[in-house]
């Protein structure tokens, strides 16, 4: 008995073991990942919210206006604080750190004003020294701005104008040529008619010109003097401008617009400044577009061949080296691919295509250079094993009797593959287009050589004819991440941009695959309630 | 139905010096044996007889397993079926096969059923649903889904589900249902609705079944055949093999001494 004891706390100290060991591995890899996730939220989402505006007093009669940003502790040992003080074209950097110890006093001055600007990042400051004086000022600015939209309006009239007029020179000038080719006498009354009215037009055209860079000249003009924390004057050119808000007096309702406006600039607006500020709109429209042709070229061909591989090809030791081969290919170094990209898509396929369809416009390459088609490609390559493998492991579990089931009502091989055995083998099918995906949206490497940019000047499907453009360069949050992040002279200003787009990749893998999870699902649902 | 010619009036499929080898083992021996029209045919013998080998030859669903080989002659419809030319789908077509495992596809219960008629190419909606009304009817299936039949096939109960797998080789009509053990799953219950169900469909039907229950042999069949190691030891009608066996294997079998 006592024996028999012994043993079984030996056996259960064994197994206690056993679920320490594999649950304690489950843990580290669950804190790994949630500590990535936190990160990651907390930063993102942080960014956006407007923090109030400080004022810091320090010893020696400086005076900061601005917000804590991060705490350290310099060699020294004594406490530092890093504060964001903007005015970037001012004193040269966004932020600047300073020993706690030196810090007097701090208050919240209540028209602490903050202006995001077109160019060198926001403005930190006030509208005037008083209370009177800063209310004339804020009179003095919506009226300014008032001022520049209605002129904008004018502006952008007058540039139509202008676009108008060139269309008409551009047509009678082909006219021109095409009579001259058919022979038209040079002094013919027709030929000198339309050279006339050229003349005229172009003439109207350096008048409306001139009209617009008058009116530019005044927006130019057109300015406000503010105030700085040292209390010097700055004046800020109306037209930079992008938005203004007094953050000390905000409400949790202002904050809350506030968050949701800056959010909303980030999705639907284009980069400015180095892609620092503005919005990230065309990497995730980049993005997007690249997983779905990459879908639309590794899904049918991963399928086909899982289905050949399983259902036709003969076993034996060829089939088995296939296998292994493919197997090897999901782990072959994504650059690797890009390389084969580069060499096989853009300067074999791309190059060709460029001789024969597009030989007027070279040296300058059309299809021969990266571009978002042949990134996909490239990208489809790279996640069709994905879809082979897992493709092959469903199709090996769908029972043979339900092949031949089929067979055995007349049905060919092929009807029983494309109406029996995929609709079977689906949700595990599915599994592997999720992992495609979820590989393909992550992966920067081969598309730095396949076609990603830092700035695209257009984005890949576009209002102009043929709408959709393959052969164009796009942006990627991805690289984007690597771009802003560790290749912007400016890495403080842009931290914020590169949490954010991180959480949005994060954002479109997980929504992606979300998507398909429940597809999977609702299939499972349908096709396997039980069979015995 | 369509009217079967037949090498004579009583017999529809006529099996001539069958050898069949899987690879290089014969897992058949010189089988002659002629399956009667419109009645009911068992095959019994102990496990690895060759019962279920027999049955894949004569729809040549052997086909599907690799490296097989069959010699002499089945004859149906005056062809040879074993010939390379035969066209197979239509040969399956005609003579028909449910398997010991019911395996619904992954479709709804009406589609289910006329999944042989669409394969064949037929699209019309009327001749479809009167299809899927006769077979599930004929296996009298139909008034228990009939509210049910756009619903997965899938949630059929395992003996609802065999009855489906009938319903399914019976909707496009053929001539021969060859059934493999399909009671071997199944409750006392649904084998006694399986089996009430075979002797309706003798009718139109030519039906062989495999069976290891010998009751349902005998209570069902009208011809019984009895296999031993890859050989035809005895065929007979099922109440002389039952009552007054010629072969002393075939008794032994029967009166359970081996087996
Ligand atoms: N796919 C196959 N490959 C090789 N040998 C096979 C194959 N299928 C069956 N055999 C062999 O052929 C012989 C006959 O098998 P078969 O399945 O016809 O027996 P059975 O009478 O149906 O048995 P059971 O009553 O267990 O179903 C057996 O020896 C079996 O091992
Ligand atoms: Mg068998």
């Amino acid at each position: 008995m006592g024996d028999y004891k012994k043993a079984s706390n030996k056996a259960i100290g064994r197994e206690n073991f056993g679920i320490y060991f594999t649950g304690g591995a489950l843990l580290l890899i669950l804190l790994v990942v949630c500590y990535v996730m936190v990160i990651v939220l907390v930063n993102g989402l942080g960014v956006f919210w407007q923090k109030p505006l400080v004022e810091w007093h320090l010893k020696g009669g400086e005076t900061l206006l601005g917000y804590e940003n991060q705490r350290d502790v310099n060699s020294a040992g004594q406490d530092i604080v890093q504060i964001k003080i903007a005015n970037r074209d001012i004193v040269g950097s966004d932020y600047k750190w300073i020993k706690l110890a030196n810090v007097l006093t701090q208050n919240l001055p209540e028209n602490a004003l903050l202006v995001e600007r077109y160019e060198y990042g926001d403005f930190f400051g006030y509208l005037g020294n008083s209370k009177i004086d800063s209310k004339n000022k804020l009179a003095e600015l919506k009226d300014k701005i008032t001022q520049l939209d209605s002129k904008s309006e004018r502006l952008t009239n007058l540039t139509d104008e202008i676009n108008k007029l060139d269309l008409k020179v551009f047509n009678n000038n082909n006219l021109i040529k095409s009579l001259t080719y058919e022979g038209a006498e040079n002094a013919s009354p027709e030929l000198t008619l339309l050279r006339n009215e050229n003349e005229t037009l172009i003439g109207l055209i350096g008048n409306i010109a001139q009209k617009k860079n008058k009116i530019l000249a005044l927006n130019s003009q057109l300015n406000i003097t503010l105030k700085l924390a040292n209390g010097k004057d700055f004046i800020l050119p109306i037209e930079k401008i992008l938005h203004f808000n007094f953050p000390n007096q905000m409400g949790l309702v202002d904050k809350v617009g506030d968050y949701l406006r800056k959010l909303w600039r980030l999705l639907s607006e284009e980069p400015r400044e180095a892609n620092t500020e503005g919005g990230i709109f065309p990497a995730i429209f980049g993005t997007i577009i690249m997983v779905f042709l990459m879908s639309i070229l590794s899904f049918p061909l991963g399928v086909i061949t899982a289905i050949y591989l399983q259902e036709y090809a003969k076993r034996g030791w060829l089939l088995s080296v296939v296998r292994i081969s493919v197997n090897n290919l999901a782990g072959v170094p994504s650059i690797v691919y890009g390389i084969f990209g580069l060499g096989f898509f853009i300067y074999g396929i791309g190059g060709f295509i460029d001789q024969t369809f597009f030989s007027e416009f070279l040296p300058t390459p059309t299809f021969g250079t990266g571009g978002i088609l042949w990134a996909s490609l490239t990208l489809g390559l790279l996640t069709a094993p994905v879809v082979i493998v897992s493709t092959e492991e469903a199709l090996a579990t769908i029972p043979q009797g339900v092949r031949e089931s089929s067979l055995a009502l007349g049905a060919t091989k092929f009807q029983t593959v494309l109406k029996v055995v995929l609709p079977l083998a689906s949700p595990g099918m599915l599994t592997g287009f999720i992992l495609a995906m979820a590989r393909a949206a992550g992966e920067v490497a081969p598309l730095m050589i396949t076609g990603v940019v830092k700035l695209a000047p257009s984005l890949p499907i576009d209002g102009e004819f043929p709408f959709i453009h393959l052969n164009r360069k796009f942006m990627h949050l991805g690289f984007h991440i690597f771009d802003v992040g560790f290749q912007s002279p400016n890495v403080e200003a842009s931290r914020a941009m590169v949490y954010m787009t991180t959480l949005l990749l994060l954002f479109i893998v997980i929504l992606m695959v979300s998507i398909a999870i429940y597809i999977r699902s609702r299939m499972i649902e349908k096709y396997s309630t039980s069979s015995i | 139905m369509a009217p079967v010619q037949t090498t004579n009036k009583t017999s529809i499929i006529k099996i001539t010096d069958l050898d069949f080898f899987y690879g290089d083992t014969q897992a058949l021996f010189k089988i002659n044996l002629t399956i009667a029209k419109n009645r009911i045919t068992s095959f019994i013998g102990p496990s690895g007889c060759g019962k279920s080998t027999l049955l894949r030859c004569m729809n040549r669903m052997y086909d599907v397993i690799r490296n097989t080989k069959a010699s002499g002659s089945i004859l149906f419809d005056n062809n040879n079926i074993l010939q390379t030319s035969t066209d197979v789908t239509g040969l399956r077509r005609r003579i028909g096969m449910v398997f010991q495992k019911s395996n619904p596809f992954a479709k709804t219960i009406y589609e289910n059923v006329v999944y042989g008629l669409r394969i064949a190419g037929e699209n019309k909606k009327s001749v479809l649903d009167q299809a899927v009304e006769e077979s599930l009817k004929g296996t009298s299936l139909f008034d228990e889904v009939k509210d049910r039949l756009n619903e997965s096939a899938l949630g059929l109960s395992g003996g609802q589900m065999q009855r489906l797998c009938i319903a399914r080789a019976i909707a496009i009509k053929p001539d021969v249902i060859l059934m493999d053990e399909p009671c071997s799953a199944l409750d006392p219950k649904s084998t006694a609705k399986v089996e009430e169900l075979m002797l309706n469909l003798k009718k139109d039907y030519s039906i062989v079944i495999v069976t290891h229950n010998m009751q349902q042999s005998s209570r069902i069949s009208e011809y019984t055949a009895f296999f031993l190691e890859g050989r035809l030891m005895e065929k007979d009608t099922t109440q002389k093999i039952f009552t007054n066996p010629s072969k002393k294997e075939t008794e032994d079998y029967i009166t359970g001494k081996f087996g």
